[in-house]
């Protein structure tokens, strides 16, 4: 029998937004026990985690694992691997891979392979739409039964708008949440925020209103059908208040937003670095501010990655050629640490609560909880931590970063799923 | 010399006090060109190589002119940008030609920041002669070389710029350039083609050219290109020529004392009517001659050229 005792952690509810020191005693992947000083366990491994927090694992509701098809960027293996290592005990994989997850088979697929890989948990997110084409209604319910646990045609916006009424529509059946990726195409030519910083660098400029419009079109369509939203990598203060009016109204909305969004701004762009190349683009400092306040009043619900993997030759060239996306589940926490709980915008459970509860919450998942009879789905997190982050600490096959060479506040210790125990910095 | 730079990517990293060491020391080379034998030996053994993207007459000739008549050997390389994607990449082509030996790059590209992307890369020096619509600051230069070898000091002096200031890496660092030597610049041209936030570089922006051009001592008009008509900013070039090009009636009531500039190569009968060519206050062939000694300054400081060999 393995039994790992957590010794006087404070111990996080995500529900409550609370932490007591608590010690909690894992038997066998199992909570075996959660109490104030359980004492000696005689054969447990003891954890002395006095000066952290024990809080459930982190859901990301938004990563890229490029299985298939771009293996040299990320594997199902790899990324999960790197997901578990970072806290996050499970990930939704987007399906904007080569092919497309849009079939019952390749839903199996993925599912198959982060269970060979035995890492983070992997839950599969389908297409809309038929190859994430935007033109015809992709099998949602055999996805949905073959464990899919969202749908979205992420990289894309939906254009057609009587199309995304039917997928809306349609995915209600069977109580599915449709994820947006926000973008008017036509608005959003460029590769930076429009704005002073694009002009002065002379990148094309792409508007707020790409991002904000999109996302007002598709809360009314959740609102006349009923059906559940979800705002993906939410970058403006624009899709800010398109969210809150809507909420208003009653819609069923949640919204995400990512950490480059809530660290860094258009400003950063001078480097020309193609790390700093994203989408949406790295918008103003106003911007920036508005998504720090709607994460700490709860607008924006849930905290994402959007770990976007790209090999080093892909990057290796000018800002404009090169693909959007950053790696995140290495640098994630640290990040939502620092921007909102150092600067005082939320507290550390909160930030708990918008990394496991809140995401658990948008999928329909129970929310992963630290009680007696639970399955072992934990992670430490050592709040006075610093670490730098360089090319070693980089966990994904691929190190797109703008964060490489950034001395990091916070860090997950320890991440405990099941009978698997993993120290991440090997500490 | 006050030249603390590795590389020139853009007037954006030059003070006041460089940009007058660069036009300062063009004013000596300047005097070279009309030497009978315009050549100097200040850059023998030297090597640079013109890495041209996209096409361009005048500018590569221009550095080629230039390198040449300061005994450095100069060679030419021109790549459609869209076959180097295909194949190989910035980096590589450019590491290749390193690899040969070369001190310095100039490079000419349609995407913005490649020259940076270029600098962090590599050892040999880099030159902007382009970048997308960011930047062109040997442009600018010159472009202020001949502005002072006019007007003496540009203190005080109205620059007014009109045309395609979205697409135009040549008003950004002419706006950079003469604004830091002191002169007061305005932007003129339709919102469409009039970039967002671009009074942040430091100039006045006008929709009306009625309404500024005969307020200024300089007219700068830029390049309209026809695929702006295609992808819908315009109407028609005719439109444009009635409300933005210096047309005859325009002439006829510029004061003769006001400068036209342009950066070429020009679209007679849209942004300017033919009869420009004949006017004396016309510096375009000035900005042309002077783009040589300009050249010559940015590859000597940048080459480290030997100061008594000049």
């Amino acid at each position: 029998m393995s039994r790992i005792l957590f010794a006087a952690g404070r111990v996080v509810d995500p529900n409550a937004r609370t932490a007591r020191r608590l010690d909690v005693l894992v038997e066998d992947g199992r909570i075996a026990a959660v109490g104030p000083r359980l004492g000696p366990v005689p054969g447990a491994e003891r954890l002395d985690c006095r000066n952290c927090f024990v809080a459930p694992g982190f859901l990301d509701l938004h990563c890229h694992l490029r299985e298939p098809g771009r293996e040299e960027a990320e594997t199902i293996a790899s990324g999960a691997r790197a997901a578990l290592m970072s806290g996050f005990t499970q990930v939704c994989a987007m399906p904007n891979t080569d092919p497309p997850i849009d079939s019952e088979a390749l839903v199996r697929f993925v599912s198959r392979r982060a269970e060979e890989a035995g890492f983070a948990r992997v839950l599969p997110v389908g297409c809309c739409t038929k190859g994430r084409q935007g033109k015809e209604l992709a099998e949602i319910g055999a996805m949905r039964s073959a464990g899919a646990v969202a749908f979205s045609d992420d990289g894309t916006w939906i254009e057609d708008a009587g199309l995304m009424r039917r997928v809306l529509e349609y995915a209600k059946t069977f109580d599915a949440v449709v994820m947006t990726h926000c973008e008017l195409a036509a608005l959003a030519t460029g590769t930076a925020n429009e704005g002073m910083v694009a002009t002065r660098l002379g990148l094309r400029g792409s508007p707020w209103p790409a991002e904000a419009a999109a996302a007002a079109r598709d809360v009314m369509l959740a609102e006349l059908t009923g059906s559940r939203l979800h705002v993906c990598h939410v970058s403006c203060a624009a899709t800010v208040d398109v969210i809150r009016w809507a909420r208003a109204r009653g819609v069923q909305v949640t919204a995400e937003t990512c950490p480059h969004y809530l660290v860094l701004t258009d400003s950063a762009l001078e480097t020309f670095d193609s790390n700093l190349r994203v989408n949406p683009p790295l918008r103003t400092e106003a911007d920036r501010r508005a998504l720090l306040a709607a994460v700490a009043d709860g607008t924006i619900d849930c905290l994402a990655t959007d770990h976007a993997p790209h090999p080093a030759e892909a990057k290796a060239v000018e800002f404009d050629s090169a693909p959007p996306g950053i790696i995140g589940f290495e640098t994630a926490f640290s990040l939502f640490y620092e921007s909102l709980v150092l600067k005082k915008q939320v507290t550390l459970p909160g930030l708990v609560a918008r990394l496991c509860a809140a995401p658990a919450r948008v999928l329909n998942l129970p929310v992963p909880e630290i009680a007696e009879g639970a399955e072992a789905n934990l992670v430490v997190i050592d709040p006075e931590a610093k670490w730098f982050f360089d090319r070693s600490r980089v966990l994904s096959l691929s190190r797109n970063s703008p964060f490489l060479g950034r001395t990091m506040h916070g860090r997950v210790r320890a991440v405990m799923l099941g009978t698997r125990l993993v120290s991440p910095l090997g500490a | 010399m006050n030249f603390p730079h590795r590389h020139l990517l853009g007037i954006e990293q030059l003070g006041r006090e460089e940009i007058v060491t660069v036009l300062d020391l063009a004013r000596k080379f300047r005097e070279v060109l009309d030497r009978p034998i315009p050549v100097v030996p200040a850059l023998r053994g030297k090597t640079v190589v013109n890495l041209f993207f996209e096409p361009s007459t005048r500018t590569a000739t221009s550095f080629n002119l230039a390198a040449g008549r300061l005994s450095c050997h100069c060679v030419n390389f021109a790549l459609a940008a869209s076959s180097a994607k295909k194949g190989e990449s910035l980096l590589d082509t450019c590491r290749n030609i390193e690899a040969m030996r070369v001190d310095g790059i100039v490079v000419r590209h349609p995407l913005a920041g490649a020259p940076h992307f270029l600098a962090r890369h590599l050892k040999a020096f880099v030159v902007n002669a382009g970048d997308g619509c960011h930047e062109h600051p040997t442009q600018a230069l010159l472009d202020a070389f001949t502005l002072r070898e006019r007007f003496g000091d540009l203190p005080g002096l109205k620059v007014l710029i009109v045309g395609d200031v979205a697409h135009s890496r040549v008003a950004r660092s002419s706006i950079l350039c003469l604004t830091r030597l002191g002169a007061q610049v305005s932007v003129c041209g339709p919102p469409t083609l009039i970039p967002a936030g671009i009074e942040a570089l430091g100039c006045d922006v006008f929709y009306r050219l009625d309404r500024i051009l005969y307020e200024v001592n300089v007219v700068n008009m830029l390049r309209l290109q026809a695929e702006r008509m295609v992808a819908g900013m315009l109407p028609s070039a005719r439109e444009y020529r009635q409300l933005y090009g210096l047309t005859r009636e325009r002439l006829a009531g510029l004061d003769p004392a006001t400068v036209i500039l342009h950066p070429g190569p020009v679209n007679w009968g849209v942004e300017m009517d033919y009869d420009v060519a004949e006017l004396p206050q016309a510096l375009i062939m000035n900005q042309v001659k002077n783009g040589v000694a300009v050249r010559m300054a940015v590859l000597y400081l940048l080459a480290g050229g030997q100061e008594e060999a000049a």
